[in-house]
């Protein structure tokens, strides 16, 4: 066990922390804890996954909430009419996510650089909008949902339950992610990312493997967003705000992109930042926005850069 | 004589009133290095585009084998097997040697549709690779970041993933590009141990390397063939010593 990897042992002491977080939380009596972390964890995954677009495939996409509010408003529009079944939640989820990425993909990735940054919050735009417009669904008040039911299989109404639900998604994807991205297909993006033109040259049809990236992002955006539905049990357009994307892509920088971990670490010390921050003044954002640009500015790799490697330096 | 492998009919590409590449033809047999000369200016980097599927030509055709290639895109090319490397070196920095070969291995060795097993661990990716980082003379330097690499050594990694494809013809962009007399001399000795073995079409403005490697040459000026010929034909050419040769000549006086 001499050469263990510090970031291995950090992922999963982490990992760890967040399982025990339900018994130490519920001895001391705080289950306000357990909703927070349930709520880092969510956002965790709709980091991870921006990550797999922007870290590994380089490619910026400022819409990425579009798929909380994808996945978030199929529990909801379900719910409403009385669908209850959690199969059918996040079945729904996980298809309209990969249509919508499919689309927006498929238009925005014919662009590059900063026009694709805009063009994927355009979209994300038009959906918020959608989102404000429908009455039926609330408008921009939002609708009420009601948890997705998993018969006696899981109650999600129980809090540890959905605490649990929720953990076993992020770590389920970030195994299937690092497994992904250490794949053939990994390669492929990670070498689009790194140089196209060389990528073409050897004989790759560049354009699919962007795609099927950015539907594997939005999929796994869109369980977050469904996740997310279950944890807080109301859905509002905001949380399809460019704000919002926003927030998402600072969690990846801050993290660390193209870490994997990272954007875990990263969803985790912004919400908890927000959480404290708020509570000491409501101009939070003072605090925050100074600590960002030092952080961006002497850790280049993020909060996971920091971290040791086993030994010397490695790309 | 057999059948060219590459035959160039007629191609032409503008750039508004400039004639970068002017009712060009010519054709390279199937085995042989066929080196392109010219001086600046001259159009080989218009044609190289043409040729790579990067820039669409205005007229004209480029057959490859019998099919009309003119215009495929390059990740077809190099399915065809038509590998090309860059006169600016082209590579994966972050990853190592081997990784960057590995690539080019992959793009022609199954679906890239792979999910789950670790392409690193692959053998059928690493074997081929690691063969064709042997061919240039990198061997040792596999697991070296292609950015840490020298420049000598960058530009032999261009010519492994070139390799690595498996192609029935390379075409080569100024593989001396900014290399020194020994770097140079080295390229040359790693391009001849491919003669033969692969069909090569060589831009270049190392005259050197050019005479030391090709069968026959071509000399482009303004967009046009003005000679092609055995390098001897071509030193004697005297239209070609007024164009180009006398230049180089001039500079070196």
């Amino acid at each position: 066990m001499r050469s263990l990897n510090p970031r291995v042992v950090v992922i999963l002491a982490a990992l760890l922390l967040l399982a025990l977080v339900p018994p130490v939380m519920g001895a001391l009596n705080q289950p306000f804890y357990l909703e927070l972390f349930a709520r880092v964890m969510v956002f965790a995954i709709a980091a991870l996954s921006l990550d797999l677009i922007l870290g590994y495939g380089g490619m910026v996409s400022f819409g990425h909430a579009a798929y909380l509010g994808i996945g978030g408003y199929a529990v909801a529009i379900l719910s409403h009419y009385d669908i209850g079944n959690g199969f059918l939640h996040f079945g729904v989820a996980i298809v309209a996510s990969a249509a919508v990425a499919f689309v927006i993909g498929a238009i925005s990735l014919r662009t590059s650089g900063v026009y694709f940054i805009m063009i994927t919050l355009a979209f994300c735009q038009m959906l918020y909008f959608l989102g404000i417009s429908i009455e039926e669904f609330g408008g921009d008040d939002g609708i009420n949902t009601s948890r997705s039911d998993f018969g006696s299989l899981l109650d999600l109404g129980d809090a540890t339950t959905l605490y649990y639900f929720i953990f076993a998604f992020l770590a389920g994807f970030l195994y299937f992610l690092h497994r992904l991205v250490n794949s053939r297909f990994g390669m492929v993006i990670r070498g689009i990312n790194s140089n196209e033109r060389r990528m073409k040259a050897l004989g790759f049809a560049t354009f699919r493997y962007k795609l099927l990236a950015f539907v594997i992002a939005g999929v796994l955006c869109g369980v977050a967003g469904a996740l997310l539905a279950n944890l807080t049990q109301f859905v509002t357009p905001t949380i399809m705000r460019w704000e919002r994307s926003g927030e998402i892509l600072v969690m990846v920088l801050m993290g660390g992109m193209g870490s994997l971990f990272g954007p875990v670490l990263g969803a985790a010390v912004f919400l908890l930042l927000e959480e404290y921050l708020a509570a000491l003044t409501e101009h939070w954002m003072v605090i925050f926005g100074p600590f960002l640009v030092i952080l961006v500015l002497f850790a280049r790799r993020g909060i996971y850069g920091l971290i040791p490697e086993r030994s010397g330096r490695n790309g | 004589m057999a059948e060219p492998l590459l035959v160039i009919e007629g191609l032409i590409k503008r750039f508004g009133g400039l004639v970068a590449t002017d009712n060009l033809s010519l054709d390279v047999l199937p085995g042989e290095v066929h080196a392109i000369i010219g001086p600046n200016g001259a159009g080989k980097t218009t044609l190289i585009a043409q040729l790579s599927g990067e820039l669409k030509s205005d007229a004209g055709r480029v057959l490859f084998d019998g099919q009309d290639i003119t215009d495929l895109p390059a990740h077809a090319l190099s399915m065809i097997g038509l590998a090309r490397s860059f006169q600016v070196t082209s590579i994966f920095r972050d990853f190592t040697a081997l990784d960057n070969v590995a690539l080019a291995v992959q793009a022609h060795a199954g679906s890239s549709f792979r999910f789950w097993s670790a392409a690193r661990k692959d053998r059928v990716l690493r074997d081929p690779a690691r063969e064709a980082l042997a061919r240039v003379g990198l061997g040792a330097r596999a697991d070296v970041i292609a950015g840490d690499l020298s420049h000598g050594e960058q530009r032999q990694l261009e010519i492994a993933m070139a390799i690595a494809t498996g192609p029935r013809m390379l075409l080569l962009d100024e593989p001396m590009a900014g290399m020194g007399g020994e770097e140079s001399a080295r390229m040359v000795d790693i391009l001849r141990e491919f003669k033969g073995s692969h069909t090569i079409l060589l831009i270049e403005h190392d005259m050197d390397a050019v005479f030391a490697l090709a069968d026959r040459i071509s000399v482009l000026v303004y967009g046009r063939c003005i000679a092609t010929g055995k390098p001897d034909e071509i030193r004697a050419n005297e239209e070609v010593r007024q164009a180009y040769l006398g230049e180089e000549e001039a500079v070196h006086a």
